[in-house]
Order: C-alpha cells, then structure tokens, then sequence
C-alpha cells in the first residue's frame, strides 16, 4: 500500500483512504446525520469527537455496513463504494473495534479471533493448527503472549480487549475504527493501547478514534472531526488546534433560546440524599431536591447517573447513605417501595425497562396503580381506563383506542404512555432518565414544556439527560458526575456549556 | 396484535369444527351432541392442566412437572381413600388440591429464591415426583375393588346430563377466566411475561408472580390428579406418563406465546379440545395405533409452525414501516 507524504495541513492537498461525502441518515423520527464529510488518512489517527447523541455511532455504523445512509458517498481510494453488509465493509478493508466487544467466554482466543472466517482444510474442516499460529501471530504483532488455545474467560478485561483488537485485525483492514477503546481500561493498559496504535499507523493503516477524553486524543491523533446534532462542525489538525476551541465546537451554540425556562417557585426540600455509595458504580453521590425545583444531572455516558436514579427508584441498592423524604427517613428495597414513597422513574429505554409491548395501552398505564383502581382484589377495567383517558388526554396520546397493543404505536407515542402510566401514581419526585433521546427537535419542545409544567404544579424533578442544551434549558440546578464521582453541583446562575463539559470531562 | 388473537381464536374454532365435519364423513356418529360431549368430558383433564401450564408459560416459565405431579398425588390420595375408606371425599379433594399445590410451590420457589431456569427446576422435580409416587407406592397399584364406590363414582356423577367431571372442567375454566383477567395477579403474569424489566419497574416481583403461577399450576395438576385416578379407577407409578408434554402442546396451539406474555383462557381450551379431538377422531376412523402418535406429533408442530409465522407477521410491519420511511425519505 501506498503511502502519501503529507504536504501541508489541508485536506485537499493529501492523499486519503477513506472519504464520506455528504453523509446523511435520516431515522422515522430524526436526522441522525446531516450531510457529514469526515476524511481518514493512511498512517494517520483522526479524532471523532462530540456530544452523547451527536451521531458518532451512527456514522460507524455507516462505516461497518450496518446502516445504509440516506445520502451522501463514502469513497475508498477515490473510488465510491457502498456497504449493504457488515460483510461488504469487511471486504472492503474497514474493520471496527467496538466499545463492548462481542466474544464467546467459552470459545479459546483462536476461535474468538476467527470466528466466521476460520482458515479450512481441503476437506473443509476448521484447520486448527494454522488458526493457532495466526492468532498467535496476531498476538505477537499485538506484542502480546497470550496463548491462542486458552478459553477467553480465564483472561483478564485488557487481554480480551487485545483479542478483540486482534479479531479486527485478523481481516486484512487498512481501515481500524476505534469506538472509544479506553473505556473500560486502566491507565496502563491505556498506554499498552496507544502503543498499539502507533504499530497500526506505521503500518500506513487509518485509524479513526471516538473518545470522550482530550487528553487521550491530543497524546494519540493527528486530526480531529467534532460532530454536533448530527452535523460536522469542525475539523483540522489537533497540533494548530486548543482544546477550549474544541471545547466550545462541541457545546458551542445559543441555548437559552431553544428551551424557554419557565420560572416556578421554588418550595421547601422535599427530598435529600446523603453520601449514598455503591460498590462499584458510584461513590458518596449527596443532593437536596426541592418542591418545584428540576435538578439536572448531567455527565457522560457511563459516568454513574442512571445508576443512582435506579438505586432510589429501588432496582439496585446502596451500600450505604441515607434517603429522606419529606423528612422521612425511607430505606426503599424495591420499586414497589419507592412508588408507595412516591418517587417514580421514567427509564431510558422505553422499550426495555418502559412497556409491556403486547398489553393494550389501558393496562400499561395503570401497571403501578392497580392497587388503586381495583376494587377487593379484583381489577376494575372501567376505572383503568378512566385513568388512562385522563392522562391519554392530558398528554395529547394519539392512538385509535386505549385497548390497543402499546406495540402498536409510534415512538413518541409510546414514551408517552410511560410518563403517563408513572404521573398516573401521583408522585412526589420524578426521575426522568434521558426523557428526549431519539426524538426530533420538535416533539422535544413539547417535553421540556411539559416538564416545566409538571414542576409548575410541585412535582420534583429529576431529570438525567446527556444534551446540554437540555440540562442548560431546563434545570434549577445541575449535578455534574464524572467516574461515579459527584463533580459538583452548579446553581443556574452558575451554568455554562463549558462548566458543565470540564466538570463532566475532568479539564479544569 | 389482540385482533390477530381473537382472530386466531375463531380460526381455531374454525379448524376444530371442519375436522369434526370431516371425521363425521368417515365414522358417522362422530359430530353427534353425545359424542362431543364425551369428547369434552375426555379432554377435562387437559383442559384443567393446560390452563395451569398456560399461566406459568405468561410468566415466560414452563412446567414439565405437571403429569408427575398428577402421578403422585393420585396415587397419595388413592393410598388414602384405600386405607381409610371412611375419609370424607371432600377432605381427599381438598388434600389432593394441597398437595399438589405444595409440589407446585417447590417449584415456585427453586425458581423464586435459588433463580434456577424453569425448565431445569421442573425436568429435576418431574423425576423426583415420579420417584416420589415410586417410593410411596413401593411400585405397587391401587386398584379399583381397593377404592371407596364415592371416591370413584364422584366424577361421573351425571348433572344436567353432563357428567360433573366436565362441570369441574368448565368451573375451572371460568375461575382461571376471572383469575387472569379480573385480578391483580393474573395482569401480574402478563406483565412478567410482557417485559419482565417493565414489571419490575412497575412494582411487580416477577419471582413471587412466577411462585404463584407455580403454585396453582401445582394445585390443578392435583385436583386432576384425583380426577385421572378416578376417572381411570386405578392409581400406578406410570399414570398420565409424558402428559406434560400434552399441556404444554394445547399452549403453543392455542397461541400462547412460549416467549410468554401473550395467550387467553379461549386459546388454552380450544388447543387442549384441539388435541382432544384428534386423540378421539384417530381410533374411530381406523387409523393404526401405531401411527396415531405419530400423526399427533405432526399436527402440534404444524400448530407450531403456524403460530411461529402469526408471530413472525408482528416483526413484518415493523420492517415494511420502516423500508417505507426510508424510501420517502
């Protein structure tokens, strides 16, 4: 493979493997990308950088076949190739490291490595001892000593996290995709990593590299991309670029305007959370919520935010600290126990944690309220469905009748019989967990207004989301969490794009 | 997804009555009133069992343990009502039921408490049953000169024309009816099966939902435990051998979704009377024995196949839905 110098810091002027052009995907209910042109070089690591939901996954999933974008053309050595499977983009050179890699724990590490395109014998039987002496191979390239014939389970999450590295590797890639790699490693297996990759770019491969940490892409990449609501704003060469700079392309936007702030009066503390600490999600996590007060949390994904939401709603629970209610101390085991107390929790997956989808909508919604609309034990449909059309009513739930099947309707739609089926308790405190995720900038509107409403009337509320301009446009005040650890709570007064980033980010 | 159910109902219903019609072509007779109604008192028992395997099936488990269940218990009440002929009949029914419900809340709670998968909890405990009524028999029957006249008379007992084996059926029937629907514990299983972290997050303990179902399950399987002895009047380790796998067929044909969640009391009989017809069709147009459980064994996964593509159909329209939008887009 050919290897171009490089002959100044515009793009035009290099050679590049990878080129998309006008890279659009557009899903029922939102543009996940907007026209993107994004370029990878050989033998160089360019940084894909923004927001939770700014469309970085959705641009490697173009990338790997998975997705077949709406626009827009994605070029391989100039030439303009398109990618119907996972398999085409294979062919194609592209391979991806994931996040979470899929392996087999009960497979060895050859056969995790190969699995689905295993080296055969003329009779077609899996040619063992060639896939052994390429994984080994592999691993050896990898400057690793892991023995290819061991199961994956016996090894430890940085081993595994070669293995997986040595799967994308096994297929003739010149394109690596890294989707923030550093995840779930230490710093020392962070820098075994970067060795690796600086193997990969002197082998002329193009690397494109997701992480949410400056500090890693400015030690690893030469070029970054920040993308922002599905759109590229910005690119370059990190050595001529700050990181403020960055910084403010990744948040930089008028917010105040998008999500008017109605004013509530703010009553007494309704809720207080002291020192609660898990074992291993999250630590010393303290905040007073009051009546009528929207307390955002805001951090990066895996930062510990639904984690603590889901120990006071009772799914999991603290190992230590102390929940008082409306000067009640509640020790809450379970959900049952916190919808009695009157805290709720909207889940982020509607779909997963939200709905029965096969039960008609009037079921779904009064699931946690059947205690109050039955009659002696047994159930009473009509006041099911009184709850139900209230609050069908009340949230504008468009559906052709209350005994349809939730699966049935559409995704906007069904997030609202979740809010309903939880406001049809009578809460005192609501937790919404990313109340807006996947759907489209007007329908969001309508959220955060219903929000503001709800505080209107005394609910509290909790609202976690990984949108800054929601967390800027909606919140009283805003808990930062970074690692599972509390970065600090900010007075609206107090709020800005940027606070908020390095507090989440950890750049002072 | 209700509309296909109710719809899938009727076309049961459809099925069973043109194979009623065509075997009364072959054995004339076979499509009187008399005959089907012996047909129906033949299929009581399935019926009462399928509606207690249905209700652990919505809470995405199964019950293998059922016909074992059966087996011990008809054969503990049997032991009795031979030992002590002066028992009261209806201390032995209400023994039968308390057993059986014991065996069932074994079930229930390695499912509960040690969270073993169902499947493996009831394979365990159907041999241990059987081997129960093993070691409580010594592998010796009961047989019918050994039992009380009351004890063996009772389900035949003719009321309304009808004898009182298929009354029970029918109570049974409108009782799992009102179970499943009208109380808390019936929409319990339907949201345990549904999405079971959707339950959860409702306030329902899915371990104790999937206990109950156990546990009632467990207690049919007893009650029929005393019926089948009766009704058979005889009481061996090897009674209603393999009958789970009978249960849990008039399930899947009836349309109660293996995934769980998804089924009504309707499709649970009509699958059992489905099953009911054919056993009883089979011999009375000639077909060799030999072949009878083969055929059977035909039509269950035919009814399978069957329900897999109604099921299939729900993914469809996600995807044509789906193509459409992106065409338009």
């Amino acid at each position: 493979m050919e290897v171009a110098p490089i002959q100044d810091s515009k793009s035009a002027g290099r050679t590049t493997i990878l080129e998309m052009r006008g890279i659009s995907q557009i899903f029922p209910a939102v543009k996940a990308l907007d026209g993107v042109n994004i370029s990878l070089y050989p033998g160089e690591v360019t940084a894909l950088i923004g927001e939770n939901g700014a469309g970085k996954s959705t641009l490697v999933k173009i990338l790997t076949g998975i997705y077949v974008p709406s626009e827009g053309e994605i070029l391989i050595d100039g030439q303009p190739v398109s990618f119907t499977s996972a398999q085409d983009a294979v062919d194609a050179g592209v391979t991806a490291i994931h996040q979470e890699t899929v392996l087999f724990d009960e497979l060895s590490v050859a056969e995790n490595i190969f699995l689905g395109h295993a080296p055969r014998t003329r009779f077609g039987l899996i040619d063992w001892k060639t896939m052994n002496a390429r994984a080994s191979d592999l691993l050896h390239a990898l400057e690793s000593e892991i023995d290819p014939t061991i199961r994956l389970k016996d090894l430890s999450i940085a081993q595994r996290h070669l293995v997986a590295i040595a799967r994308a590797l096994s297929v003739e890639a010149r394109i690596v995709i890294m989707d923030e790699p550093t995840a779930a490693l230490s710093r020392k297996e962070i820098d075994d990593l970067f060795r690796i990759v600086e193997g990969l770019k002197r082998q002329g491969k193009a690397i494109l590299f997701i992480s949410h940490k400056f500090d890693e892409v400015y030690e690893i990449a030469e070029n970054f991309a920040v993308f922002r609501d599905g759109r590229a704003v910005g690119h370059g060469r990190l050595a001529d670029t700050p990181q403020d700079t960055i910084v403010r392309m990744m948040v930089g936007r008028d917010v105040e305007n998008i999500f008017p702030k109605v004013e509530v009066k703010i009553g007494e503390t309704v809720l207080s959370v002291e020192n609660y600490c898990h074992p291993t999600e999250y630590r010393d996590i303290s905040f007073d919520l009051k009546r009528g007060e929207i307390l955002g949390v805001y951090g990066l994904v895996g930062a510990g935010r639904s984690e603590i939401c889901q120990s006071l709603f009772g799914v999991t629970r603290p190992s230590s600290g102390q929940l008082v209610l409306e000067g009640e101390t509640l020790s809450i085991r379970s959900p049952r126990d916190a919808i009695a107390a009157g805290i709720v929790y909207v889940p982020e997956e509607r779909g997963r944690h939200g709905l029965a989808l096969p039960m008609p909508i009037f079921q779904n919604m009064s699931l946690p309220s059947l205690a109050r609309t039955s009659r002696s034990g047994f159930l009473k449909a009509a006041n099911e469905l009184a709850l139900a059309r209230k609050y069908a009513e009340r949230l504008d739930l468009r559906a052709a009748a209350l005994s349809v099947p939730v699966g049935t309707l559409s995704g906007g739609n069904q997030q609202k019989v979740v809010i309903g089926k939880w406001l049809a308790t009578l809460p005192k405190v609501i937790i919404l967990d990313e109340p807006t995720k996947g759907i489209d900038i007007g329908s969001k509107a309508a959220v955060h207004g219903f929000i503001s409403e709800l505080a209107a009337e005394g609910l509290s509320i909790i609202m976690v989301s990984s949108e800054l301009p929601e967390i800027l446009g909606v919140s009283d005040r805003v808990l930062v969490m970074r690692e599972g650890l509390s970065a600090g709570i900010f007075e609206r007064s107090q709020l800005s794009a940027e606070t908020l980033v390095r507090a989440a980010t950890g750049n002072a | 997804m209700k509309k296909l159910l109710k719809h899938r109902e009727l076309l049961l219903v459809g099925i069973i009555a043109i194979m009623v019609a065509g075997f009364a072509t072959r054995a004339p007779g076979f499509a009187t009133p008399g005959n089907l109604a012996n047909i129906f008192n033949d299929t009581s028992i399935l019926i009462i069992l399928a509606l207690g395997q249905m209700t652990v099936i919505l809470t995405k488990s199964i019950d293998l343990s059922v016909a074992a269940n059966l087996a011990f218990t008809g054969m503990a009440v049997a032991m009795m009502d031979a030992a002590f002929p002066g028992l009261p009949l209806a201390l032995l029914v209400i023994l039968a039921v308390g057993i059986g419900a014991a065996l069932g809340a074994i079930n229930g709670v390695l499912v509960w408490w040690l969270r073993i998968p169902p499947i493996v909890v009831t394979l365990g405990t159907l041999t241990i049953y059987r081997g129960m009524a093993f070691v409580l028999s010594g592998g010796a029957w009961v047989n019918s000169h050994q039992m009380t006249p009351g004890f063996l008379n009772f389900p035949r007992l003719p009321v309304l024309g009808m004898p009182l084996l298929s009354w029970m059926a029918i109570a049974i029937v409108l009782m799992m009816w009102v179970v499943l629907t009208r109380t808390q514990f019936g929409r319990a299983t339907y949201a345990s099966g549904g999405n079971p972290t959707a339950a959860v997050y409702a306030g329902i303990d899915i371990g104790r939902t999937r206990f109950f179902a156990f546990t009632l399950s467990g207690a049919l399987a007893g009650l029929a435990g005393y019926l089948w002895v009766s009704r058979y009047a005889v009481a061996y380790v090897d009674v209603a051998a393999g009958f789970e796998l009978d249960t849990v067929a008039a399930c899947v044909i009836g349309g109660i979704s293996i995934a769980g969640g998804i089924g009504s009391v309707a499709g649970a009989v009509l699958g059992a009377l489905f099953l009911g017809v054919i056993k009883n069709a089979l011999p009375v147009i000639g077909i060799s024995p030999f072949a009878q459980m083969a055929i059977s064994g035909i039509v269950i996964v035919a009814a399978v196949v069957f329900n897999a593509r109604a099921e299939r159909k729900a993914g469809r329209i996600i995807l044509r839905d789906r193509g459409a939008k992106e065409v338009s887009a």
